[in-house]
């Protein structure tokens, strides 16, 4: 039961054969069964989702319906819920309950979401590998001594340990694609202002976006659906008219340009096992009457550069609010204000966290602010021109996802650059700021591989209907990982 | 270039360990040595991109939000306060 996805589950309950407290108490029994092995979960908020699955039955009893109606859903612990701590895996936030729920916290639960708790993740959402958490690591459910991804990894690994039926995560540079990859599930970065930042703790807020990681597209079009839309509080989020995405499922993709891009290929040190079963997914598009074109994207390379200056910079303003005064966590060793932030950030920070502060404060700082930070500015509207222009000659571009499948615990901590380098495929759309997808596209030594599908501005519904059409010629999204 | 890790750490309020400066100096130096290779591309002319979406300003009327925190005093999310102030070391 645990194992359904969100339409299956939905079915069941709206055919009656099934409760949202029996679906509820089934995550929960997951959970205690493999949560030691797994450490997907900061903290559970179990009563009060049952509670939520209590009054899910009753309005079911009623007659009513609603798209994520007795779901059990988990939330990346860098989205706020009223009354429960958002501590964003980090010392300084540990203790810190939010006072108010984000904007799709709150659609979330008009859509009668039940939240089983709050998922792990890289400090700050800075990492590719989950190690990055204060609370502890993240265990991946396809090999156990191998990472999640990140900084998703905790709401991935959920999701592919049915230790949920769907999560939340957000993506800034990879966050959600390269954790769905690793772990075998579905994961949707949305266009850059398509979903409300309300309540999301920012990390670098020219590229943040909250989406969803799902067993199935079917199940992220539904989410999308809820979390979607302009809000009044985010004055960021984009006025664009919001489809009902789950049309896209209904859709063909016959006819309809398939980009790919060569350098994807070509650059990053893809492991040739990721290369043919991504080549292979690109196959059996084709095969379903998508026609493949040759693009170019012939910035790539410039991509980890151009993006590490950026989100650290925008990083070390977003993280000046941590100072020991207004929440969080302070220091007991001061004497007098100066003292007082300095060791509140050095206890309260973690160590890539403190890496990204001082490579964005040396980025904007006077003398290096041309040579670096607007450098890297220009250099994104190069990127973004790549992507114009090779979405003008087709719908969506397929693309690896990562270079390799998931990595061992330990293997790159020692070396950062190494661990910027693992998202060299993800970062350039959240750079130009378009939606990008990873499906599960088959294995390499074992371990699942994805599929990355980018698209133009607000085109959600064109990776929906592509990575849908997909699934239902391939069953590489329903292989279970050996837990 | 030249990193100054001690004026990093002012200017970003760490109070960083002697260890932590020495790994940092060097990470920094393998780091900004990667980004170097932006300066590969020549970039005269084009424009800096500072947000995807090129908006522009959002106002709304000034009144009090829909939902206040109602019963919720932000003053006492503070690590350390005392009588609705916060309180924080001294500062002359």
């Amino acid at each position: 039961m645990h194992r359904s996805t969100i339409t299956q589950a939905r079915e069941l309950l709206r055919q009656k054969k099934l409760s949202s407290v029996q679906l509820t108490e089934a995550v929960f029994a997951r959970v205690d069964q493999v949560e030691d092995k797994v450490k997907a979960f900061v903290h559970l908020t179990r009563e009060k989702a049952l509670q939520q699955a209590q009054n899910a039955d009753t309005r079911i009893a009623a007659g009513e319906d609603a798209p994520l109606l007795g779901i059990p859903l988990a939330l990346k612990d860098l989205i706020c819920t009223e009354g429960h701590r958002t501590t964003c895996s980090s010392k300084i936030l540990d203790q810190f309950v939010s006072p108010y729920n984000a904007t799709v916290v709150e659609k979330l639960h008009q859509a009668g979401a039940v939240i089983v708790g709050k998922t792990n993740m890289d400090e700050f959402a800075m990492g590719s590998s989950n190690e990055n958490s204060y609370h502890h690591p993240t265990m991946n459910p396809w090999g156990l001594d191998r990472v999640p991804g990140g900084s998703s990894g905790g709401s991935s690994a959920a999701v592919s340990a049915h230790e949920c039926v769907a999560a939340l995560g957000s993506d800034t540079g990879g966050s959600i694609r390269q954790p769905a990859a690793f772990c075998g599930v579905t994961g949707l970065k949305p266009t850059y202002g398509r979903v409300s930042r309300f309540g999301l703790v920012a990390f670098a807020s020219s590229l943040d976006q909250i989406g969803p990681l799902t067993k199935t597209v079917a199940d992220a079009a539904t989410l999308m659906n809820v979390i979607g839309g302009k809000d009044p509080r985010d004055s960021t989020s984009a006025d664009v008219p919001l489809p009902d995405f789950t049309q896209a499922l209904q859709k063909d993709v016959k006819g309809m340009k398939l980009g790919i891009p060569k350098e994807y290929f070509s650059t990053g040190g893809i492991n040739p096992d990721v290369e043919k079963a991504v080549q292979e997914g690109i196959r059996t598009l084709e095969s379903m009457g998508m026609q493949a074109v040759e693009v170019s994207l012939p910035h790539l390379d410039y991509a980890v550069a151009t993006y590490y200056i950026i989100a650290c910079a925008e990083a070390s303003t977003n993280l000046s609010r941590y100072d020991g005064v207004k929440y969080g966590y302070r220091t007991e060793k001061s004497d007098n204000l100066v003292n007082m932030y300095e060791n509140t950030r050095e206890e309260g920070f973690g160590e890539e966290v403190k890496r990204r502060i001082i490579l964005g404060t040396f980025v904007l700082s006077s003398g290096y602010y041309d040579a670096y930070y607007l450098k890297g500015q220009k250099v994104r509207t190069l990127i973004k021109q790549d992507f114009e222009n090779a979405l003008g000659q087709c719908d969506v571009i397929a693309a690896p996802v990562t270079p390799y499948p998931a990595f061992k615990l330990g293997e790159k901590l020692d070396d950062p650059l190494q661990m910027y380098l693992a998202d060299i495929y993800t970062i350039s759309a959240n750079l130009a700021g378009i939606p990008a997808m990873s499906i599960p596209c088959g294995f390499a030594e074992g371990l699942p591989v994805g599929l990355q599908l980018m698209g133009r501005h607000f085109d959600e519904a064109s990776l929906i209907t592509v990575g849908h059409k997909f699934q239902q010629a391939t069953d590489f999204h329903t292989k279970q990982a050996p837990l | 270039m030249s990193f100054d890790i001690e004026h990093m750490a002012v200017l970003a309020r760490l109070k960083l360990t002697p260890d932590e400066k020495e790994r940092l100096t060097d990470q920094m130096g393998t780091i900004l040595a990667y980004i170097e290779k932006l300066n590969e591309l020549n970039t005269d002319g084009v424009e800096p991109t500072a947000h995807v979406l090129g908006l522009s300003n959002v106002f709304r009327d000034d009144e009090p939000a829909e939902k206040p925190l109602a019963d919720h005093n932000p003053i006492s999310d503070s690590p350390a306060h005392n009588k609705g102030h916060y309180e924080v070391p001294k500062i002359l």
